[in-house]
């Protein structure tokens, strides 16, 4: 496989930052109460991420390690003041929505998590594949937590009423908080269930390795790793 | 007789309780509130009965299949289950939110996490949370036949005066269970009597709630305020048959006790403060979670033990 396809295949399946990884929680089960929410959340956090991986990883050999933290959320806060601005401008319904969890993607896990493991150690153009492949997963993950709330909190998809209210009763617990974490817990079993099935098949989906340094003490995955070196 | 003696290994004295026989108490202890609920509210209140019983039995049956474990429905808790779970339903819900609360119950707060004996909170007002949370709007109307007006809870939240001797009885609006106070203390004396349960959690419940009201109520040391207020919502129904669940509540003595005080506490907080009227089931499911503390607090000291603190005397 081609190592920028691999990139999109390992942040949308392999290493899916809501399913497998669990980074970015906070959005996940904040913004999620509709498949719009979900979707605009997910795409906003891509741009950011795209960019923040291309500058960082561009800027990699100038940035001193003391100091990277600090560097790295310049980057990132700017980028995302950028977004804002562009969202309120030609998206301001959407913005509302999203409201604070907008200037929050700065401390996205996600976007220091990308930074720190990957982008500041390759090349701009793998890094840029490692975005999107990752944005595009987190996208998925919130666009099916939204989409799966919505229906059984409101009967609708994307704004559309799909179910209709003579007969059915929106579940309304589904667009509140706990059904953030209702939904959130199924779709996490159901892909473990199908992990395990493939595993029984001898056809095992691929596991979240992580390493890319060799150095556990300092990798941001090393709590998921499952190579990881004797302590 | 034989001539041989049977030596065998430790327990050698057995009680004859078992879960199914308690259950089958907590059942007979439940069927003067449920025929009284049946007669006051009519068929429709026997239907739902009918649907959460079978919708919990079913759901632990098919569940315990999928997942390949033995069936455990003979133990008789998940009638228990359904049939508490219709008691703290009002009657005119839709069955078919009945039997998704049912389900819920089952599958998702006592099955998920290991079936009966390790779940952590009460299934039943676990399911009639997920219920008030989802159907608000069903769950909160009681207008059946002759009751039209409010529950007696939220007319004195409202200023209004209540019939006490109607709420003893039972001839008010509210859940199919919750209205007749004498029909509870019924099956909770047969429940003492056959010591299934004790009066540690129900005693230090009422007691606490009783001095919360009085002081903070507002109105002072007054009988008929404090009637009303222990027989109106569910308090009866949950002090004796749900907050003193055997799987939810604390099994050490002065557990038993702080459990109590935290549920009084609690009602009073949310009959008084709260948004509802009524907060009997969030307490109880609220102190449900606190039990693992309350039992890490209050263990009692095994016999010539020292307490930590006191070994470098």
């Amino acid at each position: 496989m081609n190592k920028y396809v691999e990139r999109l295949f390992n942040g949308i399946i392999k290493e899916n930052p809501t399913f497998v990884l669990m980074l970015g929680m906070c959005p996940t089960l904040a913004v999620t109460t509709s498949a719009e929410n979900g979707l605009g959340m997910g795409l906003s956090t891509t741009v950011v991420l795209v960019f923040a991986n291309l500058l960082i990883s561009a800027f990699r050999k100038i940035i001193p390690d003391g100091v990277r933290m600090p560097a790295y959320i310049v980057i990132v806060a700017s980028l995302v003041t950028m977004v804002e601005f562009i969202m309120k401008a030609y998206t301001p319904d959407l913005a509302t929505k999203l409201g604070v969890y907008i200037p929050l993607i700065v401390v996205n896990c996600i976007i220091l998590g990308r930074a720190e493991s990957y982008a500041s150690k390759n090349p701009v153009l793998p890094s840029i594949f490692d975005g999107i492949g990752m944005g595009l997963g987190f996208t998925v993950g919130l666009t099916c937590i939204g989409i799966i709330r919505e229906i059984l909190g409101a009967g609708q998809i994307f704004g559309a009423q799909i179910l209709s209210l003579d007969w059915f009763t929106p579940i309304t617990i589904f667009v509140m908080a706990p059904g953030a974490f209702l939904v959130l817990a199924f779709l996490v079993a159901a892909m473990n269930i199908v992990r395990a099935k493939m595993d029984a098949k001898g056809k095992p989906l691929a596991k979240p390795s992580g390493c890319i340094s060799g150095d556990c003490a300092n990798c941001g995955q090393s709590a998921m790793c499952t190579g990881k070196k004797a302590e | 007789m034989s001539d041989l003696y049977n030596v065998s290994s430790s327990p050698h004295v057995r009680s004859k309780d078992t879960s199914s026989r308690i259950m089958l108490y907590v059942i007979l202890a439940l069927l003067p509130t449920t025929l009284f609920g049946i007669y006051n509210f009519g068929v429709k209140a026997l239907i739902l009965i009918l649907a959460t019983i079978a919708s919990c039995v079913a759901s632990e049956w098919v569940f315990e299949k999928i997942v390949h474990k033995k069936s455990t429905i003979n133990d008789l808790s998940a009638v228990v289950t359904g049939l508490l779970l219709a008691l703290n339903l009002p009657p005119t819900l839709p069955v078919w939110e009945a039997i998704l609360g049912g389900i819920f119950a089952i599958v998702i707060v006592k099955m998920m996490f290991g079936g009966l004996g390790q779940n952590f909170m009460n299934p039943a007002l676990g399911a009639r949370c997920f219920l008030l949370i989802a159907f608000a709007a069903d769950m909160t109307n009681f207008a059946i036949d002759e009751y039209t007006g409010a529950t007696p809870l939220a007319a004195m939240r409202n200023g209004e005066v209540v019939n006490t001797m109607d709420m003893l009885i039972g001839k008010t609006a509210g859940t199919i269970g919750e209205t007749s106070a004498i029909a509870i203390i019924i099956g909770a004396i047969f429940l003492i009597l056959m010591g299934v349960i004790d009066l540690r959690i129900p005693g230090t419940y009422i007691v606490t709630f009783v001095i919360f009201i009085v002081i903070f109520g507002g109105n002072g040391f007054d009988w008929n305020y404090i009637t009303a207020q222990l027989c109106g919502g569910g308090l009866m129904l949950g002090t004796f048959f749900m907050a003193t669940d055997y799987v939810t509540s604390p099994i050490t003595p002065r557990g038993k006790i702080l459990f109590g005080v935290c549920l009084g506490i609690l009602t009073g907080l949310f009959r008084l403060y709260g948004a509802n009227a009524e907060g009997v089931s969030f307490a109880i499911i609220l102190s449900n979670c606190l039990v693992p503390m309350i039992e890490k607090i209050t263990i009692p000291r095994a016999f010539g033990l020292v307490k930590e603190g006191k070994k470098h005397e």
